[in-house]
């Protein structure tokens, strides 16, 4: 999980140096192939810069790309695919659907005849099909941004790239699509660059998160691993402070209403009542706020969950010495917690120290329901 | 009802004008797509020559035409060595003296509707996996056939008044090169054919009517596809 995956060699490999006026991108990272790969950063990161190279609509000013053993882009020797032999789909900000043709056509625009057949399974998936006769000028902005993103699938891309496809809807239709593009992660499985600047879009959504700031990486890992970074309090500001668990559905207690919950052999959860079959693997997330610590099992307490933990880590806030974070190990899962410095002192918290994690909120994760 | 000199000016001035603008079609829309589209070094000083003849009397282009494209002219004297074309006083000579005239006219048109498309449109074309030439012939051309129609429809226009650089270039020769506008010009010259040109004019006007009309009637259309499609959309 930690490393992209090289091994089957069919990563995203980027290093390449853009000037743009006064705005200068500097950016040397991987990216798995698999998954939602997130670009993050405010406006002016270099996070649209960084897409286009990809798609190949700008040309680096040094350096290289490649999709797995395939180069894209050498600036050393002169090598350019031109966006039309890269294999890369793209979904814009705005749909750019060509207004001239109607739904159908647009769809079938750069269909090689390949994928003619999952034509018919791209457009259930999305839903179109009572839009295909339609001109685009008649869909909503959340009809036509499906039409564009089957449009893109369509041509059989190798990798997807999103430009923050959801900007201009509503928060409703954005739920709405998010779920959709999560579905086709999981069932088309390709691998997607989802740029936005939404961290409530990139929480829902990536497995593989990269931070940008002034056109430099500050960080490129798995979403867990970067929003465990203490020292991206500033840039992570907007993400809510959570860990990411995987559990696995044990059982259902249709009478209390609730749900249990393995996270590993010996820790269990349980949560409110959560429609899915015995053995789902599930992702939860648990909020750092929703964290309490007790040094012993403690007696007579509403909360309900508590897992038995070890302290990896005590790390300070920058920028907050009221307040620090508990990094906690969970067998091979971690979780983090939110505490005040008064509180460590006076329970003389130290790493290394077996604790029990008091649990008071679980979210699910829609998005993994895989197996 | 017209007498046969009138018929032959009459269909004198439809075949130059038409085929004056057949021949710029081409050429003009791939000029217009250069201006709106390339930035190359150059590009005002064939910005300026597209222009000239909008500027310049049209006695001065038909001069010109003469000079380099008569007999003796190094693009006449080539055409007649290698082809056995010769410009001067053919109606094909009116053609080319017309379609000069017309193509800025033209470029203008075409070049307007190119900038109004969008270019992000061209690149989602692009990432679709289209090539160059498909893309202008799938997005850009469609989406500007508005510009296109009307361009059209002013050279053929232009064409058709054409006067100062047909009657230098390509002279006044009854039934070779005697328009519409230089058959009334040499009536005008004839002492008592007052009638016969009062009669050419009521042509001419009849003509630049239905022209007038039909371009209307096309660019209207173009125009209508092209709302109807964003009117529903802003109903819906």
């Amino acid at each position: 999980m930690k490393t992209p995956d090289l091994a089957s060699g069919t990563s995203l490999a980027i290093d390449v140096k853009k000037r743009l006026g006064r705005f200068a991108l500097d950016a040397d990272i991987s990216l798995p192939a698999q998954g939602v790969s997130a670009l993050f950063g405010a406006s002016g990161s270099g996070k649209t810069s960084l897409l286009r190279l990809i798609a190949g609509l700008d040309r680096p000013d040094a350096g290289r790309i490649a999709l797995g053993e395939r180069t894209l882009a050498n600036v050393e020797n002169k090598t350019f695919v031109p966006p039309n032999r890269r294999r890369i789909g793209v979904v814009f900000q705005e749909p750019r659907l060509f207004p001239h043709y109607r739904v159908r056509k647009n769809l079938a625009y750069g269909m090689p005849a390949s994928a003619r057949p999952r034509f018919d399974t791209v457009v259930g998936l999305l839903g179109i099909k009572p839009l295909l006769e339609r001109m685009p000028g008649t869909l909503s902005g959340g009809e036509a941004q499906r039409v564009s993103i089957g449009r893109a699938l369509l041509t059989d891309p190798e990798l997807l790239l999103m430009d923050e496809p959801l900007s201009g809807l509503d928060g409703a239709r954005k739920r709405e699509l998010l779920q959709f593009i999560r579905r086709l992660v999981d069932e088309i499985n390709i691998p997607v660059v989802y740029v936005s600047h939404d961290p409530a879009e990139i929480t829902a959504i990536a497995d593989h998160l990269t931070v940008l700031e002034n056109g430099r990486i500050l960080a490129s890992d798995t979403l867990e691993n970067v929003l465990l970074r203490v020292d991206l309090t500033e840039q992570l500001g907007g993400f809510d402070a959570a860990s990411t668990l995987s559990a696995r559905v044990t059982g259902h207690d249709a009478d209390y209403g609730l749900t249990e919950l393995a996270v590993d052999g010996e820790r269990r959860l349980s949560v409110p009542l959560y429609d899915a079959p015995v053995g789902t693997r599930l992702r939860i997330r648990i909020p750092a706020r929703d964290v309490a610590l007790a040094v012993k099992p403690p007696e007579g307490t509403s909360y309900r969950n508590r897992l038995a933990a070890r302290i990896e880590a005590l790390i300070p806030l920058p920028g907050d010495n009221t307040a620090l974070e508990a990094v906690l190990s969970l067998g091979d899962q971690r979780l983090r917690a939110r505490l005040t410095r008064k509180s460590r002192d006076d329970m003389a918290l130290a790493e290394g120290q077996s604790v029990t994690a008091l649990i008071r909120s679980v979210a699910f994760d829609t998005r993994w329901h895989r197996d | 009802m017209l007498s046969a000199a009138e018929w032959d000016a009459i269909q004198l001035s439809l075949r130059i004008a038409l085929s004056a603008v057949g021949w710029i079609l081409l050429p003009g829309i791939a000029v217009a797509w250069l201006l709106a589209r390339r930035e190359f070094p150059g590009k005002a000083l064939l910005d300026g020559v597209v222009h000239l003849p909008l500027v310049l009397p049209p006695v001065v282009i038909g001069y010109l035409l003469l000079v380099s494209m008569g007999r003796r002219g190094v693009i006449g004297q080539w055409l007649y060595d290698v082809a056995g074309i010769a410009l001067p006083f053919t109606w094909q000579g009116a053609a080319v003296a017309s379609g000069v005239m017309a193509f800025p006219l033209f470029v203008r048109a075409v070049r307007l509707s190119l900038e109004a498309v969008d270019p992000k449109l061209e690149a989602a074309a692009y990432t679709l996996g289209a090539s160059r030439w498909r893309i202008f012939l799938t997005v850009t051309l469609p989406l500007s056939l508005p510009g296109l129609v009307t361009g059209t429809m002013l050279a053929f226009a232009r064409a058709l008044s054409e006067f100062g650089a047909t009657i230098t270039f390509a002279s006044n020769i009854p039934g070779e090169t005697r328009t519409l506008p230089l058959a009334l010009y040499s009536l005008i010259q004839t002492p008592g054919q007052e009638a016969a040109a009062a009669r050419l004019c009521v042509i001419s006007v009849i003509i630049a009517m239905i022209s007038l009309v039909a371009s209307e009637w096309l660019a209207r259309n173009a125009r209508r596809r092209m709302s109807e499609r964003d009117g529903k959309g802003a109903a819906a």
